[in-house]
């Protein structure tokens, strides 16, 4: 079946309908991983998205269903210039064709991809809608794409219920705010025991179990759409547990601390984006997954300094909030998809967590 | 952290003569390497002995040496030039080798020069197969289980604890010479003990045999702050068990999930760190197709053809990089000159999909085996890029140069499902045209996979291709099918073919409905920055980005496709000298070509870069695109002269030389005119379709005679035939190939084969110097030793040698280079072949010489005069130096070829032997080409009746200089009659101990056996050539060439020969 792709700039990309047949309306952003597209179809960040892989052929090793970074896909929509006609993996379960209709994921492929990233690229992410109706009305289009923006998306992707992953470690409180299943795997794998938390939950709850220390998720939407979960986080910033952010996390932790956050133009999704720490200079290459940055101008000096910056664009990446066992990254320590070569951050936090218990 | 101050001064050690397993990539890693240290403002002391490549460039490097790559050489050089360091990494194996004997030796210790780059410790922990070991399992990353024997009993006794089969890898051999898989003890006696030979330090590698698992590979950056980036990883379509130059690759890997990538790079960059490794390193990975399990197969801390084709692949200049890290630099202080604004501290991520097909040298070598193993074979590459894996796969197929344009080029119809299933289990270079016709007969994928073990997805994606095969054959053409043909790379003719339609109905109907080529960008980012730099390929069905740009002329410069025996480095160097030199005039450049392992290719070479193949169909889409105010065809050797006439109906101008005077040099009956009317003769002779003609013109002009196709490279398919039944013979191999042209039939005139270059401008012309082959005529140009100046001409023929080529310069009304080949008997001048273009010897001539040949014909291209140019035409005085051109063959690497040379080219490469005396010039050529003279003063001598005078002569040379002669019946009674002192040795089909058992008893330096003239039937002469080349035995076939051996050996002081800066010439 024919499919369009609209974009707000009145560009039409006509390709071939995969998964759900259904009109979605999104923000429609690009993200530029090689493999990993389970990763990314299922990565709660992407609520309020339709994303669009700059790379070519999809669906080439299938559906491993263990590879899914949360319960279901997230994105709104998904574009591709192929998907492949077979799957050819030995844990492949699924095809990726069976997979977006299983869930409802509305799509298109047949397309010029990189034609459509160099759009985003030079005019910003901008709304889109993926529809198989041939006769649509421009400006009845148009009218709803001038309307889309991303909602709550915290609440939707969050838990509904805390629950515990056990383990005999340091006892850790996840506030998911959206979170990779990767994060809580992470620190478990480190022998953590993790209790994740819904977005809703009040920072006393929080505080009052005790725990080792407080991990923030990463998460989707524009970081200020969350004001009262700010205010809980500002409640945890004022404690003295240690503190790792991710992401959303990292977004929120800024705001509740007085400074702010701006959109970037398209902002940075993929596996190859290289940050410094700035501490000793060294480069390390992060999967990245945000429209939102930290303004470092911002910054009061006195509670946060930059702590990590991308060395492409020099937007800030992480910060080390002073006087405090808090700190905060922009990027993806958990990988999935992407480089794990920022694992380290979590054992980072293993040590703050070990260095309060025996302070 | 920024520059090493200290740095002022830097060796760059080059790669030597082009060999299988060492081509052209090096002179791409090493020149990139050279501009990039000069940009430094480092001085660059470059040594090579390969005269062919662009690195030894006076534009490249500051000093330039093209000297013998010995440890002697480069001991001396160092003396003489005091840098105060030397980059080893960039010259691949042959320059790794050299640095660790010197290290070895003690001698940077003792001199205080530096090894930059990586560190000797590195080296040795990454090439050591023990240390290697050692080191892997202390880090926790898994190898196969293995071990390093250095004799046959541990061999045998650890391949029968861990079970056969079992690979054998030698250390420190390149292209993975003398190893392979052994399925039982036999044959694991026969590889080990050859393996352990070949060895540079007599150790080789007993492991488990993985074959069948997944081949990955992962190119891989350090710098010295330990910052590590991944450049791009590949899949080799052939599992492990085929060399990966002899692998159909895939960049990025297909089939791998995102755990498996990560799991494997995060693997490769734990060992680089682990290795320190400073610059770009290469790791390979056999990953088991059912489960995580994956092993470590090979670490090369260097540059390499895999290397080369990561940059090509995905736009990262990692050359560049790597020099800029030896120099203290770290990877955020490295602008990505790609897009100009990001650094070179980030990961390409690629937005389309890339092929890369070895070119292997059946053609030239038709005895050999054509199964591929561990041992790698292929002469060259080619590379695709397209936005689906299909088109990659077509356009790789026809940028082959070898026939082939689809995948029912060669033709398995003829077999049952039996026989299919019997020749897919066969691993040889036509595997993926076994599986198409496998497909086309129904068998099913799966068993296909069983039996090659080639993963699903690609076997699938040859399925669809012949899918579109079966709709074009049994559809009508609707615009959606062709359509879809196009996206997936099927080019018109094939669809023409299939569709029982024109090529030209194809054409229109195309343009008809705006189905055209359009072209995207590699720009290491997928489209997330805006890229500065113009290297594109084509895609069907999407939006064009190439710039649109009209403010200058446009000249299009055809390159040479893939490297091949016959078409090497040397058109690589003309294109890139040429495209400068048009850059120079303020011309916009435009490059295509589909070579990943050379310069022209390098995306800072031209304006603008297409990754094309070299077909008229793809060249006429970028010449609709680009509108060419010309195009050059004469630098690029065969494959662009034979897109000369497309190039004309397009309406493209042909710069120089027309298309018609290139065809009256080709075409017999012209050719015979133009002679004529300029009053030169050249050997009788005619044109001939059939044997019958044949044997008619050949009685008529008298044997011997030379028969060979028209329009050919490399003497392909030349012959020398004694009589009637060599010429059927010869005449059905040339058949073989459907023949356009007719074939010719000469006279052989046994004379001295003079060649001369020479840059025409219309009136006058310039030629730098006469070249003189030492091989009489009979054996091909490209494989005889030439020596500049002519030493044995007399001044008389020297003249007329300049008038002759004056004559047909005009003539032919040559507007830039013309090769000239002659054959001087006695006084006598024939002319036997003119190309009205470059040649192989343009680079070398250019280089002892001095005068800027490629330079100065592009500007006679453009109109300038040569008296305009500052040269007094015609013949240019002598050097008073002795400059002479080696070939180098690679006859080690495949198996059952016949090494004994004729009219048909076999060599590689070529190396240069630079001196003041020619028996010195003679000796350092020898020596490049790895002649090591005299070591056990053995040699054996089998010479044919016709030679057996001069044998005489050259063996009492040979004794004088200390040499036993063991000789067979026939020869050793000739060298007797004339006392020479020679041992009688028994002929191979005799009882022990015979002639073949002294080539294996490794007492042996010198084989010099010359083969009847014509087919040669006996297998006695070809067995005793292969054992001696396999057993690394020199081996000489021509009596000039042993004769010239013997010279270079006499009169020289090997421990002190004279390096000659050719940046002074």
């Amino acid at each position: 079946m024919k499919a369009f792709l609209i974009l707000e700039d009145g560009h039409v990309f006509a390709g071939t309908s995969i998964g759900s047949t259904r009109e979605a309306v999104s923000e429609i952003v690009f993200n530029t991983s090689m493999t990993g597209y389970l990763e990314v179809l299922t990565d709660p960040s992407y609520s309020g998205q339709a994303v669009v892989m700059t790379y070519p052929l999809i669906g080439n090793y299938g559906i491993c269903y263990e590879d899914m970074e949360s319960d279901r896909p997230w994105v709104d929509g998904y574009i591709v210039r192929e998907l492949s006609r077979i799957p050819s993996n030995f844990r492949s379960e699924d095809t990726i064709q069976h997979f977006l209709e299983k869930y409802d994921i509305p799509g298109i492929c047949g397309i010029d991809t990189r034609a459509l990233t160099k759009i985003l690229r030079e005019s910003g992410t901008m709304n889109g809608m993926i529809t198989t109706n041939e006769n649509y009305q421009m400006d009845e289009v148009m009218e709803k794409l001038k309307a889309y923006h991303t909602g709550d998306e915290v609440s939707k992707v969050s838990c509904r219920e805390k629950y515990v992953l056990p383990g005999d470690g340091y006892r850790v409180a996840l506030l998911d705010i959206g979170a990779k299943r990767n994060i809580a795997r992470s620190l478990n794998q480190r022998g953590c025991e993790v209790t994740v938390y819904p977005s809703s939950t009040s920072a006393e709850e929080i505080i009052a179990a005790q725990p080792d220390g407080i991990m923030l998720s990463n998460g989707p939407g524009d970081p200020k759409a969350n004001e009262a979960v700010i205010r809980e986080i500002r409640k945890l910033y004022e404690t003295d547990i240690p503190i790792f952010a991710i992401c959303l996390g990292h977004q929120l932790m800024a705001l509740a601390t007085g400074a702010d956050t701006f959109k970037l133009k398209y902002g940075h999704r993929g596996g190859n984006h290289p940050v410094r720490d700035m501490e000793n200079g060294r480069v390390y290459i992060s999967s990245q997954n945000h429209g939102y940055a930290v303004d470092t101008a911002s910054l009061d000096p006195d509670i946060a300094v930059p702590a990590f910056e991308n060395v492409n664009d020099g937007t800030n990446e992480g910060l080390r909030y002073v006087g405090k066992n808090i700190f905060t990254v922009q990027y993806h320590p958990e990988a999935c998809p992407g480089p794990q070569d920022s694992a380290y951050l979590f054992d980072r936090f293993l040590k703050m967590m070990e260095v309060k218990k025996h302070a | 952290m920024p520059k090493n101050p200290d740095i002022k001064k830097v060796l760059v050690i080059g790669s030597g003569p082009i060999v299988i397993g060492q081509a052209a990539e090096f002179d791409y890693a090493g020149t990139q390497a050279c501009r990039s240290l000069k940009e430094e403002g480092i001085e660059v002391v470059l040594l090579n002995s390969n005269p062919a490549t662009i690195m030894t460039d006076k534009d490249i490097a500051d000093e330039v040496y093209i000297e013998p790559l010995t440890v002697e050489v480069v001991e001396q050089l160092i003396l003489k030039e005091k840098p105060d360091s030397v980059l080893p990494t960039l010259g691949g194996q042959a320059g790794l080798n050299l640095a660790m004997e010197l290290d070895e030796r003690g001698f940077f210790e003792k001199t205080g020069v530096k090894l930059i780059g990586t560190t000797s410790q590195t080296i040795r922990k990454a090439e050591d197969r023990l240390e290697f070991k050692s080191t892997m399992e202390k880090i926790g990353e898994p190898v196969a289980p293995s071990l390093v024997v250095e004799n046959l009993d541990d061999g045998i006794a650890f391949s029968n604890k861990i079970g056969y089969p079992v690979v054998l890898r030698p250390a420190y051999t390149l292209g993975g010479s003398g190893g392979g898989i052994a399925h039982n003890q036999a044959e694991l006696e026969e590889i080990l003990a050859n393996g352990l030979r070949l060895s540079r330090v007599g150790q080789v590698l007993v492991e488990r045999c993985i074959a069948g698992w997944k081949e990955i590979e992962y190119e891989v950056m350090r710098d010295s702050a330990g910052n590590v980036i991944t450049v791009c990883n590949m899949e080799n379509i052939d599992p492990v068990g085929v060399h990966t130059g002899d692998s159909i690759v895939v960049a990025p890997s297909q089939t791998l999930g995102d755990k498996e990538y990560q799991m494997l790079r995060s693997s490769a960059l734990n060992i680089i760190s682990e290795l320190e490794i400073t610059g770009g390193c290469n790791v390979q990975f056999a990953l088991h197709p059912e489960s995580f399990e994956y092993c470590v197969i090979e670490v090369n801390p260097r540059v390499s053809r895999s290397s080369a084709l990561a940059s090509k692949a995905t736009g990262y200049p990692i050359a560049k990089v790597s020099a800029k890290i030896a120099i203290g630099y770290t990877l955020d202080e490295i602008k990505n000159a790609i897009t100009g604004q990001t650094m070179a501290s980030f990961e390409p991520m690629l937005d389309y999909c890339v092929v890369k097909m070895p070119r292997l040298p059946f053609d030239k070598f038709i005895s050999a085996k054509r199964t591929l193993t561990t041992q790698m074979k292929a002469t060259g590459e080619v590379m695709s890029i397209s936005d689906s894996f299909e088109g990659g796969l077509m356009k790789a197929i026809r940028s082959l140069e070898q026939h082939v344009d689809n995948l029912l080029s060669y033709d398995y119809s003829h077999l049952d499902r039996a026989g299919l299933i019997e020749q897919l289990a066969v691993v040889d270079d036509r595997r993926i045209w076994v599986i198409a016709e496998a497909i086309r007969q129904g068998i099913s994928e799966e068993e296909i996979h069983e039996i090659t073990r080639i993963d699903l997805w690609f076997i699938d994606k040859i399925a669809i291709l012949v899918e579109m095969e079966q709709a074009l054959k049994t559809q009508e053409l609707t615009v959606e099918l062709l359509k879809e043909a196009k996206r997936i790379e099927f080019p018109d003719n094939v669809i023409a073919r299939l569709s029982g339609k024109t090529e030209r109905e194809i054409r229109d109907l195309r343009y008809a409905n705006g189905i055209t080529a359009s072209y995207k960008m590699v720009d290491t980012c997928a489209a997330e920055f805006a890229a500065q730099t113009p290297y594109y390929y084509s895609v069907f069905g999407s939006e064009n980005e190439a710039l649109d740009t009209k403010d200058r002329k446009k000249v299009l410069v055809l390159g040479s496709g893939p490297i091949r025996i016959g078409q090497g480095i040397e058109f690589d160097f003309c294109s890139v000298h040429c495209t400068w030199a048009f850059a120079k005039e303020g011309y916009e450049t435009i490059i295509i070509n589909n070579n990943p392992e050379t310069v022209s290719t390098d995306f800072d070479i031209a304006d603008k870069l297409y990754f094309e193949p070299l077909t008229p169909e793809d060249v006429e889409s970028i010449v609709n695109l680009e509108k060419p105010d010309g195009a050059v065809v004469q630098f690029g050797g065969q494959t662009a002269i034979k897109l000369t006439e497309a190039l004309m109906k397009m309406g493209v101008p042909i710069l120089g030389t027309s298309a018609e005077n290139v065809d009256a040099a080709e075409d017999r009956e012209l050719f015979d005119g133009i002679l004529e009317e300029c009053h030169i003769p050249r050997p009788k002779g005619d044109t001939v379709y059939t044997a019958e003609e044949a044997k008619a013109v050949a009685n008529r002009l008298g044997y011997p005679v030379l028969v060979r196709p028209s329009y050919v490279l490399g003497g392909q398919g030349m012959q020398i035939a004694i009589n009637d039944k060599d010429v059927e013979e010869f005449i059905g191999i040339i058949n073989r190939i459907a023949q356009d042209h007719p074939i010719l039939v000469d006279k052989y005139l046994q004379g001295k084969e003079i060649e001369v270059d020479a840059v025409c401008d219309g009136e006058d012309i310039l030629i730098p110097g006469i070249m003189e082959h030492i091989e009489r005529a009979g054996i091909h140009s490209g494989d005889s030793i030439s020596v500049y100046p002519a030493k044995s001409i007399s001044e008389g023929v020297k003249a007329t040698i300049e008038e002759y080529t004056k004559r047909l310069a005009r003539s032919l009304h040559v507007i830039g280079l013309i090769n000239i080949q002659f054959i001087a008997v006695g006084e006598e001048v024939y002319v036997i072949e003119v190309n009205p273009r470059s040649s192989r010897t343009v680079p070398y001539i250019s280089k002892v010489t001095g005068i800027p040949i490629v330079p100065l014909a592009t500007k006679v291209i453009l109109g300038q005069k040569i008296r305009e140019l500052g040269y007094t035409p015609g013949l240019q005085p002598e050097a008073d130096y002795y400059a002479i051109k080696m070939p180098v063959f690679s006859f080690e690497k495949i198996r059952d070829a016949d090494i004994s040379l004729g009219p048909e080219m076999k060599s590689t490469g070529e190396c240069l032997g630079i001196a003041k005396t020619f028996n010195e010039a003679l000796y350092k050529a020898f020596l490049g080409a790895g002649v090591r003279l005299p070591k056990y003063h053995n040699m054996i001598m089998t010479i044919r009746d016709e030679d057996k005078e001069e044998a005489v002569e050259i063996a009492k040379r040979f004794e004088a200089l200390g040499y036993n002669i063991f000789a067979t019946k026939g020869t050793a009674r000739a060298l007797m009659e004339a006392d020479v002192q020679v041992r009688m040795t028994r002929k191979i089909e005799q009882e022990s101990p015979n002639i073949q058992d002294l080539i294996l008893g490794h007492q042996i330096d010198l084989v010099i056996d010359t083969p009847s003239q014509g087919v040669e039937h006996s297998r006695d002469g070809f067995i005793i050539r292969r054992n001696a080349i396999e057993t690394g035995v020199n081996v000489l076939t021509a009596i000039d060439t042993a004769k010239a051996l013997v010279t270079s050996l006499e009169d020289t002081d090997h421990g002190n020969l004279t390096l000659i800066n050719i940046a002074e010439i």
